[in-house]
């Protein structure tokens, strides 16, 4: 029974979500709209259990002195700061906790995501070298299409012409054919899950 | 004598022209003999054509709480008087006790779909299964036409929506094979799948951590446990986790997402049993580290650098953190293998990573991994799945160069 009841409960879930779809009447939607606020209180539970995780493996780290202890120690000082700060000085624009999420973790976040551009540009280096003849036709597409941001005088015509034809025919073909075998893909892991085939997720039986 | 005829002439000639001038004055206004500029004549407002012929039904393929009303558009809308500027839509309960305006579209529309709320407590509520009459005004800049109130319509709920049947086909196609398959596959049917070098490269992975003595990072991306590229992302740990079990290479699973946390722990911990390890199983290899995306990014690059992990494994849903982990864990000198459903990120893990499952490869790869017959057959569902769509693709180019509408439309979807 204890393996039952989930796998039952996932089987009438999962065919349920798949009729809703279908279905657009009131009371589908209603029971729609239930289980997804379910999938948000489950989630707020879960997030006391990913903080004692996030808490249990910091403080193991900084018992034994693991290599790079004192990030350990900065990410506890910071989710118990922000926690009081939180508490006791308020969440309300001004305050000190905005006040650090604005101008310390605003900047960093973005410090990172434009690291992304040096990332780009280096990864582009290895992907681009001209070794084979798929790579030399991959190089020639990409100066192609980069070149179609910049006036080129009386070639920009046909460059844009060129660029345009690479987006919209083989570019998209293969952007289809992804997105299409992607959603042959889902149903057959959704038809896994909800049959009870593939139950690796809930744990050893 | 001759001044009596000239006395008589000047008589006359001073009758004509005084009556010619009485004629003049008759025929000129006031204004125009001050010398006043003159309007037109104003004429009384002439209010445009009414709309005819209004309908209300029931709005297809909803909740039941919206009725469309459809008219004929004024014969002033755009030429005769051309003076029609909008459409204004009046419902009642009950003709006798007057109307409600319900909405305004421009002139040329014909049709206006009336939709409240679902709850009675919000204002604009719109209740089903009672009859509502509907009247539209043509307006023009100063007047207005009434059109004749519509017979009753009531709003209700459908029970299927027929703008989706053509997926409802095609996903029930699609299940039978999927069952049809894993039922040959129950039989013992020996099914054969097409070899993928990025599955195949995962044993190998493996092997080099443990050559190395070094740990495998498994990362399952920034999706929730409700995608189904999270989904598969679980089952290929599972599978992983048993051959890092099995060959005793250390395997680290940070993760973002506190659901996604607890069934990771399970995936992997089911791992461990199904190698006959359970002992080296250690909690603390599956943690949470935040939801939030940067934070994430640089507290796993800032691991893949300090652990040196051997072996990076990128399954899951990725957004703009895809590169920024794939080339970090470049820079430690990791070999790499990705899998993603965003069609987006896949470049760029074809840039940096050593191996990448495209798209459906990554539903494919617990399969792969696990050798399970049964869920081969649902591999080979995908792939008689792909055939079918290329025939449809194939008749739908032909049916469209040739206008075949009535074919067209059945691959058409109306959400």
């Amino acid at each position: 029974m204890r393996w039952q009841i989930p796998l039952l409960i996932v089987l009438i879930g999962g065919v349920f979500m798949a009729v809703q779809y279908f279905v657009p009447l009131e009371f589908s939607e209603r029971i729609y709209e239930y289980c997804v606020d379910w999938v948000i209180i489950v989630g707020v539970f879960a997030m006391g259990l990913g903080l004692w995780s996030l808490f249990r493996v910091s403080v193991g780290k900084i018992q034994t002195k693991a290599q790079g202890w004192g990030y350990n120690f900065i990410t506890l000082g910071g989710l118990f700061g922000m926690i009081l700060l939180g508490l006791f000085s308020g969440i309300e624009e001004g305050k000190q906790f905005m006040n650090l999420f604005w101008y310390i973790y605003t900047p960093i976040q973005s410090s990172m995501f434009a690291l992304l551009a040096f990332y780009v540009a280096s990864a582009a280096y290895r992907a681009f070298r001209a070794r084979t003849l798929v790579s030399t036709i991959l190089l020639l597409t990409a100066v192609v299409i980069m070149l179609r941001l910049i006036p080129l005088g009386p070639v920009s015509g046909l460059n844009q012409t060129v660029a345009s034809w690479i987006l919209t025919v083989p570019n998209m073909a293969a952007k289809r054919a992804i997105a299409m075998g992607i959603g042959l893909g889902g149903i057959a892991t959704a038809l896994k899950v909800v049959l009870g085939i593939e139950r690796s997720y809930m744990g050893k039986e | 004598m001759k001044n009596r005829f000239v006395f008589r002439k000047s008589i006359l000639l001073i009758f004509l022209f005084s009556f010619s001038f009485f004629l003049f004055g008759l025929s000129i206004s006031p204004a125009q003999e001050m010398g006043v500029p003159v309007a037109a004549p104003i004429s009384a407002p002439q209010p445009p054509d009414p709309p005819m012929n209004v309908v209300a039904k029931d709005a297809p393929n909803d909740n039941g709480h919206a009725i469309v009303v459809k008219w004929s558009l004024s014969a002033d809308d755009g030429k005769g008087k051309n003076n029609v500027l909008s459409y204004e839509i009046w419902r009642s309960d009950n003709p006798d006790t007057g109307f409600v305006l319900r909405g305004l579209v421009p002139a040329g529309t014909s049709q206006y779909l009336d939709r409240g709320a679902r709850e009675k407590e919000e204002e604009n509520y719109f209740p089903p299964h009672k009859n509502f009459y509907y009247q539209i005004k043509a307006k023009s800049d100063i007047s207005f036409s009434e059109s004749e109130v519509s017979a009753p319509a009531y709003a209700y709920g459908q029970w299927i929506h027929t703008g989706k049947l053509s997926i409802l086909f095609a996903t029930a196609v699609f299940t039978f094979f999927v069952l049809l398959f894993i039922n040959w596959a129950k039989k013992g049917k020996k099914l054969y799948v097409r070899p993928i070098a990025g599955i195949d490269a995962v044993d190998e992975a493996i092997g080099r951590a443990t050559e190395m003595g070094r740990p495998i990072l498994y990362i399952l991306g920034l999706g929730s446990a409700g995608e189904l590229g999270t989904i598969a992302s679980l089952t290929i740990l599972n599978r992983v986790a048993k051959k890092t079990a099995e060959y005793q290479t250390p395997l680290l699973v940070p993760v973002s997402d506190p659901v996604v946390l607890t069934v990771a722990q399970e995936a992997v911990k089911a791992g461990y049993y199904e190698a006959g390890r359970p002992d080296t199983y250690k909690e603390d290899s599956v943690w949470y580290i935040t939801s939030m995306q940067f934070a994430y990014v640089s507290a796993v690059n800032g691991l893949m650098l300090r652990e040196k992990t051997a072996t990076n494994i990128y399954m899951g849903v990725f957004y703009a953190e895809s590169l920024l982990l794939a080339e970090t864990g470049n820079v430690a000198g990791s070999i790499q293998i990705s899998g993603t459903d965003q069609v987006a990120q896949i470049p760029f893990f074809v840039a940096a990573t050593d191996y990448t499952l495209i798209g459906e490869e990554l539903y494919a790869a617990s399969a792969y991994l696990g050798k399970e017959p049964l869920l081969l057959g649902a591999i080979k569902a995908q792939d008689w799945g792909k055939i079918l769509i290329m025939i449809s693709l194939i008749i739908g180019a032909i049916a469209a160069s040739f206008h075949l509408d009535f074919i067209v439309n059945l691959f058409r979807i109306k959400l």
